[in-house]
């Protein structure tokens, strides 16, 4: 077995008394779906923080690519390979579609230090971007204001600017939130192509989606995880049944 | 340097970060319930010596200004408030910023126009003139003594007022979670007019404490304005706590510094330069104090981090 | 409704024919009202750099306004009195060349700009706007308290320093030299705008969290914002200064830092020719208004009002019906 891309190791986070993740262990493996799942409130999001670099673990490590980037910045973690996207849209709004795929290009590139030339000038940068509305089915709407896109094409937007970034690995926060079910599906076809690129951390509350894409599933109660394994694995697993499955039904 | 000075000093300085305290307690209470940054709370404070001046002059009766500085404040406060800062709540910084910068424009002119622009004085009262002798041999002026023991109060009654009451719990409620308290039945609307006329109070006898040692003139609350933002930054903004640490470290910083910084560059420079630096530097001293709390903690003393 | 491009050229075009026009009926104040106009415009051009773009409320903007001024009059004073300026141990001669003067105060405002920028952007929001006024005040105190470059009193400069090639003594010769310098900078600006870096510290004011996972620092792209902003605001006090011939402590004043965020907002946050509207208003109104009456500031404060709560995309946003950046 080749070594994960992406993994945690121990990763423990409080709040005062509550305790928001604690010991949390997981991987993400090369070519792989790895979904996170639990209730509300089970401590997803402040994972994906930690994971992310938005929040520094009180203890436990995270390795990308095999080197330590716990104590490394959100902007040098994403030069390091990894592509995040957001629950809710973080998207530059009175900017056009392309502009904001443009910017995600331009952090690949490192160079947002010029003055004077055009943002459209760089061939690279500009081709990169494109290809990235192009393969999201967003073209069309390039030069649209983001504000007047629907919410669906926010989502979708939202991945594009991720791939412009062609990490290694996808940490997606709900990327079906929101979505009606025909978009759910296409966004589930369209992730499902995209683990052959880079593996995806996925947390998602779609158990639609999760059980249609996930290749391994990570149960989050409480801040700890409760199970790992296949699909089949957690459906019929009795802590989870109880756990999650019991307080959903 | 004898150790009377020294003491008459850090009396100078309790003195003025007390006063500096009034003024931030409202602010930043204003900030922490509101969410709002008030630039015009120096015309609070304005309006509050002039009110006293003028019935001061009147009357002939210092308690009766007082009263008056706090009513013609709070008024004040009460009606810009419902008037125009309402309107602010939701709307961003700048909003916030330029519209209280265009009452402190309406404020400062109008007052130049109703009462013109020579300054106007407000005598301390004959009961609390002259000096006492503080145990160990200090003279100190009685006056002094007394705007520090009345400042030390007011906090005390703040302290009261937020911990110990039913408005209070209101008030703190109001900053943690304004949906809860409106769900509670509390009229959130009255609550904010309420808080902000209270902080204007505060202000506005602050201005008339403060006025009877100092001219009263258009202009004089921005500076105590800009100084109580300092304050803020350095205790944190929304917490009375570091409003007060924070007012008594400018206070001392500021009086102190004035004082010792030409002292110490006397030790190595020719008397006139060091005199020149010393106050040049003791002039920036509070600002590098803020500067050194905002490399150490960023968000103040006692404020949340961000 | 206009749209904005015609809308800033026929600004531009305004600026030009308003002293060329004063030339011919031979009315030399109308010619330094509209230099005046200029250079308040140039300063407001550097702060809406901070501010329509990085979002950066900066409230002691006039801290790089003063120091640009200082840096022309302290230069020129030393000229004047033909000693020259020791400063730790070095010896600077005095200057009266206009591009020296400039170039060191761009260097100095942004110097100062960046040690601003490094402490006040560890905060944002409230702490931001507190900190940036604080350094105002502290700076307005400093210039009070020095009293080798005339402390409270002001420094007056004789005569007005020179430029290659033109007589700047000629108030038209002096105002085309201004309005070449704003020109030069609104150029700049339009050119940031469109820029990759301009993409960038505009996302980075609406969505920093954005602009981090991409990979960006937006801190970063603030402070330069901010270090750009000073620099230009800072050449507009060193030729504010030679207008006037004279610098005083009120260059610092926590009112001029109030005053250049108002006029960028009577124009329009964020667009081009936002603070060039709204200077050459502010300074018609001043001169209006100022002559009817002493209190004119009343009048300005109501208007503010105004525009705060029910016109928020200024005037550049009436006339061209769009709405402009939200700061």
């Amino acid at each position: 077995m080749s070594n994960p891309i992406l993994a945690t190791h121990g990763l423990c986070k409080s709040f005062g008394a509550l305790k928001a993740t604690e010991d949390v262990s997981i991987d993400l493996r090369h070519g792989e779906i790895h979904a996170i799942i639990g209730p509300n409130g089970a401590g997803k999001s402040t994972l994906i923080q930690q994971i992310s670099g938005a929040l520094r673990p009180d203890a436990g490590t995270i390795e990308l690519l095999g080197h330590d980037v716990t104590r490394l910045t959100t902007q040098a973690r994403a030069r390091a390979g990894l592509g995040r996207t957001f629950q809710v849209s973080a998207l530059a709004m009175e900017d056009t579609v392309l502009e904001n795929v443009l910017l995600g290009a331009l952090g690949a590139s490192g160079r947002p230090w010029r003055f004077w030339r055009s943002v459209h000038a760089d061939k690279t940068q500009k081709e990169t971007a494109l290809a990235a509305l192009e393969r999201v089915g967003l073209a069309d709407a390039k030069d649209q204001r983001t504000a007047d896109l629907s919410h669906g094409q926010r989502r979708q937007l939202e991945v594009a600017v991720a791939l412009t970034l062609t990490p290694r690995a996808f940490l997606m926060d709900e990327p079906m939130a929101g979505l009606g079910a025909s978009g759910s599906k296409q966004m589930t076809g369209f992730l499902d192509g995209l683990r052959d690129e880079a593996p995806i951390l996925l947390v998602e509350h779609d158990m639609d989606a999760v059980f249609a894409l996930a290749d391994r599933i990570s149960v989050l109660v409480y801040g700890r995880i409760i199970a790992t394994g296949s699909v089949d694995d957690i459906r019929n697993d009795a802590a989870v049944r109880a756990a999650y499955l019991g307080e959903d039904a | 340097m004898s150790s009377l000075l020294i003491a008459e000093q850090v009396l100078n300085g309790l003195q003025s970060g007390i006063m500096l305290f009034l003024m931030a307690a409202g602010l930043t209470l204003i900030f922490g319930v509101m969410g709002l940054i008030n630039l015009a709370h120096g015309s609070l404070y304005m309006i509050g010596a002039f009110a006293a001046a003028a019935v001061a002059g009147a009357t002939g009766s210092f308690l009766l200004a007082l009263v008056a500085a706090l009513i013609a404040a709070a008024c004040a406060g009460a009606i810009v408030e419902m008037v125009v800062i309402r309107r602010l709540y939701h709307a961003p910084h700048l909003d916030q910023v330029l519209a209280t910068f265009a009452l402190i424009l309406i404020f400062s002119e109008g007052t130049r126009w109703v009462f013109g622009s020579f300054p106007l004085f407000l005598d301390i009262p004959e009961a609390l003139s002259g000096p006492v002798t503080l145990p160990g041999g200090i003279q100190y002026p009685l006056y002094r003594l007394a705007l520090i023991g009345a400042g030390l109060a007011v906090a005390a009654g703040l302290w009261f007022l937020t911990a110990r009451t039913r408005i209070g719990i209101q008030i703190r409620a109001g900053e943690n979670d304004r949906e809860m308290i409106a769900a509670l039945g509390v009229d959130i609307s009255k609550l904010y007019t309420l808080v902000f006329a209270l902080g204007a109070g505060l202000a506005g006898l602050a201005g008339a404490l403060v006025g009877a040692i100092q001219s009263v003139q258009v202009g004089m609350g921005e500076p105590v304005l800009i100084l109580a933002f300092v304050v803020i930054v350095i205790g944190g903004i929304g917490s009375i706590k570091g409003a007060f640490i924070g007012a008594l470290l400018v206070g001392l910083t500021d009086t102190l510094g004035g004082i010792f910084l030409p002292e110490l560059f006397k030790l190595f420079m020719a008397p006139d330069a060091a005199t020149q630096t010393g106050s040049a530097l003791a002039s920036m001293a509070i600002y590098i104090l803020m500067s050194l709390v905002l490399i150490w903690r960023p968000s103040g003393l006692f404020g949340v981090r961000l | 409704m206009i749209g904005e491009r015609y809308l800033n050229l026929l600004v531009l075009a305004a600026l030009m024919a308003v002293p060329l026009w004063a030339l011919a009926a031979d009315e030399p104040f109308t010619i330094t009202l509209a230099t005046r106009a200029v250079i308040l415009a140039l300063a407001a051009v550097g702060l809406n750099i901070a501010l329509g773009m990085g979002g950066l409320v900066s409230l002691g903007h006039a801290v790089f306004f003063g120091l640009g001024g200082y840096a022309m009059g302290i230069l020129a004073s030393h000229a004047q009195s033909y000693t020259p300026l020791e400063l730790f141990g070095l010896t600077i001669e005095g200057t009266k060349s206009m591009p020296v003067i400039w170039l060191t105060a761009i260097i100095i405002s942004a110097l100062a700009a960046w040690g601003i920028g490094l402490l006040s952007l560890r905060t944002s929001g409230v702490y931001f706007i507190m900190i940036t006024l604080a350094f105002g005040q502290m700076f307005y105190y400093f210039a009070i308290s020095w009293s080798a470059y005339g402390g409270e009193d002001g420094l007056s400069i004789y005569v007005r320093n020179g430029f290659p090639g033109l007589n700047t003594l000629v108030p038209i010769e002096y105002f085309g030299l201004c309005f070449a310098v704003l020109c030069l900078a609104l150029l700049l600006n339009a050119r940031l705008q469109g820029s990759p870096f301009g993409l960038a510290l505009n996302a980075a004011r609406q969505v920093p969290a954005r602009v981090e996972t991409v990979g960006l620092d937006p801190m970063r792209l603030k402070l330069l914002a901010f270090v750009l902003s000073g620099a230009i605001t800072g050449l507009a006090g060193a030729l504010f200064a030679d207008l006037n011939r004279f610098v005083s402590p009120t260059m610092f004043s926590w009112q001029l830092s109030g005053e250049l965020i108002v006029l960028i907002v009577i124009g329009g946050v964020g667009r081009l020719m936002g603070p060039v509207i709204g200077a050459c208003l502010f300074v018609t109104l001043e001169h209006w208004l100022g002559g009817i009456t002493e209190f004119w500031h009343v009048f300005l404060g109501a208007i503010l009002l105004l525009i705060v709560l029910f016109a928020r995309g200024g005037i550049v946003g009436l006339l061209t019906g769009k709405e402009g950046p939200h700061v």
